[in-house]
Parts: structure tokens; sequence; C-alpha cells
């Protein structure tokens, strides 16, 4: 990857009392680049990402987000940036147009260009006809890619995923990954968090972490080739099950 | 402020779209009212009452007729000694015993007279407005013969200036208005702000550039407003269907309401710093919330009555001064001359717990 540093980390660490929840991690994310960010659960993974998205305050350590300072600038970053959470983000018991409108509007988009990336989100999604629909009757997997379009509606540089495809269908999944290759070669850096090794061979480079460590990050062809075997599955499964934490 | 309005607007969408809020909002005002000014009435209609007349005099006489001529109480019994109080009160024949001593009329014309007003405390609330009630008809009784030689009447703690006829709705109303205000601002708040944890759209927001203060106020002026919309309908109904009194400043009454709703909000919002689900903030709200404020506020039971344990415990509850405000103002016209050591407390109150609140609300809080 050869596109400016968007997400920078230098030795960052997060103290609960006597537990370290992570242990300095350094991290280079690229502008454009699909990086996925690996682990069991209760690796760290989340309280990492929390940092760098401004809900928690490192211990120690240096992070940039954007090129803002997180421990300085964190409002600066929640306008640079999109997030998409674990659990689903949007609200079943409005429409669509209301869910797209209430998060335009909390973004600040401007009402005329609102409506023009309304119109071309509708479009792209095949919603058009369910504009009015509230969530709650529009199948899951429909729900999961409008919510990761809401998540882009302020058209952010970087987008933070969560786990983003929990719980939703083969096919789904796929076509959410579509949605992510696309926001990528517009130059979005992509970062993202998941249990399924399969789209951990997606990303253009993952990392995995074991008990608040930095285990390994490379490109997928090269930490196969570090760790001699054939899926990322196998890679994972080598490195977790090192993990001395509890999960 | 553009950021603002869309929140909002989300907000009135989710309560006009929530089947149980809006039943909540709307039909428990309605509901509580007519329970309360209909059903559950401590007005007492023909209690039963025992006679034990010493003297048998022409006074004495005439006094137990009094005592019978309106409906408020049916003889059921005329005792020959003392011994048989106990046994009617034990039987249940008798809410209350009117004991005249012996040499009634010489003693009334003397300005000694005592009757004894025994009632029976197994039920308070009755015990209670029985004995204002016969102590009242008694004092009516014997101006017909004196203006200066008064019955002693024991014991007679009651005195019933604002409420003469003891119209339990007058009560109830300013009740029913604290109930709702406090039900709709903390409950409901916190209930929503759960409601946004659970379904793990307030991570959304709060990375979002919405800033926390903003996420509090968002929530909070909707239940602001339509607590205030329900509070003037408990009001209009009191006023025409129950004829309740308004005797004060509506102004004031507002600002009043205000306070007391900036505090019921704030103690919502600090349940749901506390609470994780919805069920949580539910249940946080009506097992430290309403039951304290329906049975300690003197809403129905007066605090006056209570042991001393709860009576100071009493006091911590917004409730219980909101209360006594509104009853103030309503019923005896007071202004803030009269009703500054509540309106103190409350604003107190307040205070402390929006500082409380808004500082658990911090989102970075390790």
């Amino acid at each position: 990857m050869t596109g400016a540093i968007t997400i920078h980390a230098k030795a960052l660490t997060k103290r609960f009392g006597a537990f370290t929840a992570v242990d300095a991690i350094d991290l280079d994310v690229h502008a454009g680049e699909i990086f996925g960010f690996l682990g069991a659960n209760g690796a760290g993974k989340t309280t990492a990402m929390k940092m760098l998205i401004g809900l928690l305050m490192p211990t120690a350590g240096e992070a940039r987000v954007a090129g803002y300072d997180v421990y300085t600038q964190s409002e600066a970053i929640k306008r640079s940036i999109g997030y998409m959470g674990q659990r689903f983000s949007l609200y079943n018991d409005l429409t669509v147009l209301e869910n797209i409108q209430f998060y335009g509007g909390v973004y600040g988009v401007p009402p005329a260009e609102l409506k023009r990336r309304t119109d071309s989100l509708v479009h792209d999604l095949g919603l058009k006809e369910h504009v009015n629909t509230r969530l709650q009757s529009l199948p899951l997997g429909w729900k999961q890619k409008l919510a990761f379009s809401v998540a882009m509606i302020h058209e952010p540089k970087i987008i933070f995923l969560d786990e983003p495809t929990g719980g939703v269908d083969l096919i789904t999944r796929r076509q959410f990954w579509e949605l992510i290759y696309a926001a990528s070669a517009k130059g979005v850096t992509v970062f993202v968090t998941t249990h399924y090794m399969d789209e951990a061979e997606y990303c253009h480079r993952a990392s995995i972490m074991v008990d608040g460590v930095m285990a390994a990050c490379d490109t997928p062809a090269a930490l196969k080739e570090q760790f001699k075997v054939k899926t990322m599955d196998e890679v994972f499964y080598q490195l977790a099950r090192s993990a001395q934490r509890a999960e | 402020m553009k950021t603002f309005r869309a929140f909002i607007h989300k907000e009135f969408l989710h309560i006009l779209r929530d089947r149980r809020t809006l039943l909540v909002l709307f039909g428990m005002p309605v509901l509580q009212i007519v329970l309360f000014g209909y059903a559950i009435n401590t007005e007492v209609k023909e209690a039963n009452v025992a006679v034990l007349d010493q003297s048998r005099d022409e006074r004495s006489v005439s006094l137990v007729n009094a005592l019978f001529s309106a409906n408020w109480f049916r003889p059921v019994e005329t005792l020959k000694s003392p011994a048989d109080i106990d046994r009617v009160f034990k039987a249940g024949k008798a809410k209350m015993v009117v004991e005249i001593g012996p040499d009634f009329a010489k003693r009334f014309a003397e300005g000694r007279a005592q009757i004894a007003l025994i009632a029976d405390a197994s039920d308070p609330n009755t015990a209670k407005v029985v004995t204002g009630y016969a102590a009242q008809m008694i004092a009516q009784w014997s101006r017909r013969f004196s203006t200066e030689h008064t019955v002693e009447v024991l014991p007679v703690e009651y005195r019933m200036h604002y409420n003469p006829e003891m119209k339990s709705v007058f009560l109830f109303v300013p009740g029913v208005i604290t109930v709702i205000l406090m039900l709709v601002s903390a409950m409901l708040t916190s209930i929503s702000i759960a409601r946004e944890k659970e379904h793990g759209t307030m991570e959304v927001m709060l990375v979002s550039p919405l800033r926390p203060g903003m996420i509090v106020l968002g929530k909070a002026v909707p239940y602001l407003v339509l607590s205030l919309l329900n509070a003037a309908f408990v009001l209009v109904i009191g006023l025409l269907l129950f004829g309740v009194p308004m005797n004060g400043s509506y102004l004031l009454l507002l600002l009043e309401g205000l306070l007391f709703i900036l505090t019921s909000l704030s103690l919502g919002l600090l349940f749901s710093t506390i609470a994780k689900t919805q069920q949580e903030a539910l249940m946080l709200s009506l097992f430290v919330l309403m039951m304290p404020t329906i049975l300690l506020s003197g809403f129905i039971f007066p605090t006056s009555s209570m042991p001393w344990a709860l009576r100071a415990f009493s006091n911590i509850i917004p409730a219980k001064h909101f209360i006594i405000i509104l009853r103030g103002i309503m019923l005896k016209g007071n202004g803030v001359a009269v009703l500054w050591p509540q309106t103190l407390v409350l604003a107190g109150m307040c205070t402390v717990l929006l500082g409380i609140s808004i500082k658990k609300f911090n989102v970075r809080l390790q």
C-alpha cells in the first residue's frame, strides 16, 4: 500500500487496573486499504478500536486517526470517520428515509446534498420502493447494507466496521463485501473486525491480536506463507491456540 | 442546531410509533384520575358509630341526635359501660365510639364538658376522617347554645380549613399530576435511553459528532414538552370534572412544575446510566421511584401519620415536596412567600441529581 497513512498507532496501550487489555500495539493503515482486525473474543480488539474512534482514552502510547490526535482531538475524529457497530445500528421503528435523514442530520450534511446522496444510495441498494417502509419489515441483509451506506452518508475518509456481518447469510456477506470494495476503490480506508476467517482473506492486510498483543500483521498471502499453511483459518488457529487469557 | 433538530424529530417519531409509550403517556393520566377521583375515595359515608352516653340528659341526647342527623354516621349500638367499647371494636361493629361523661348538661353550662371520640385505629385513614367529622359536628352543635362555652373534644388533632368537606379528590389531583410528571419524565426518559443502549444505536451516536450533552438534552426535551402537556391535561380534568379549586398563580404553578420535571428528568437520566436494558430501567423506575412516590410522598397516606423513620425517609422523595407545593398553590393559593422552603429543597435536589447524572453520562469515563 502506498497511500497516505490515515490510521497510525504506536505502543498504544489500555489498562483497566492491573489488567492490560491492549498491550503496546503498533499499526499503520493507508488510504484505500481494507485492514482486517482479527482476534478471539477478549483479545482486546474492541478496546483497541474504541480508543481509535474516540470512545475510550488510551493509558499510554500515541495514535492519530485522519491526522487527529486521539487524546485531544476526538471531536474532530468523530466528524471524519464512519462507524458501524456490532449490533444493528439503525432504528427499526423508523422508515428507510427517516433513518437516512436522521444520520445525515446528525453529521450535518446540507439538505440539498443529503437529498442527492439519498437518491443515489436508495438507487444503488435497490430500495426505491421501500423508502417509506419501516425497517422492522425489511430482511436483515438489506438492513445491514443500508446500515453500511448510512454510516457512509457523510462521505468519511475512514470507516470502522465492528463485526458488521454477524448473523448474516453467505450471499449477503458477499454483497456486503462488494460495498466494502467499492468504498475502498474510492480511497476510503476500511478498518474491519471480523470472526469469519474467509473474510480475512478478502482484506488487503490482516492483523491478529492475541492476549492484547498484536501477534501478526501482514497480507493474507504473506501470513499463510509465514505459518506454512493454506488458509487464514489455520493461521488464526495457530496463533489463537497460544492464548492464555480466558474468553 | 440542525443536528439537534434531526435528533428531536427522531425522538418524537419514536414516541408516536410506540404504542406502549403512548399508552403510558395518555392512558395513564385518564386512568389515574378516574381511579383516584371516583374509585379510591377516602371519604367516609355512613360509618358505624356506637354511643356511650353516661349522662342521658337533655343536652347529651340533643348532641347524639345532631351527630346522626346527617348521613355521615349510622347508629349501631348504645353502650352501657366503658367495658363495652373494647367489645364493639373487636367485633368490628363500629368505627368510632362517642363517649359522653356523666353530668354533661351541668358541665356544659359551666364550660367544661368533655367528649371522647374513640376511633378504631386499625384503619387509621377512616379513624382520622370519622373523628374529624364528629369533632366538627360537635363544634357546630355547641355553637347553637353558646359562643363562649364550647365542648372540649378529646382527642381532636384535626383541623380542616382548606378542604372542609374532606373531598379527597382535591388532594388527589395534585398527587396525580405529581405522579404523572414523575412517571413520564423519569421512567420514559430512562427507558428510551436504555433502549438505545440495548439496540446499539447509543454507541453509534456516541461515535457521531453529537456531543453527550446534546444527546441528553435531545432525550429530555420531548419528554419535558409531553410532561407539561400532560400536567395541563390532568389539571383541566381536575378543574372541570371534579371542581378542584385553583386559587394560586398559574405562572408559579408552571415554574414549580418545570423545576419538578427537571428533577425527575435528572433522576431518569441517572437511572439510564445505571441500567443497561429497558427491563432494568423499568424496574429501577418502578421500585426506586414509583413505589415511594405513591406510598411515601403524602399522595395517598399523610406523611404525618407515618412512623418517624419513614417520615424522615419521605423527605428525600422529591414528590413529597412538590405535592406540598401543588396543594399549597391550588388549594390554599399560597405564593413563594410560603412555599420557598420546599422550592429550595427541590432546587437543591435538582442541582445535585443533574450534576451527578451528567458526570456519569460522560462518554470517556475510563
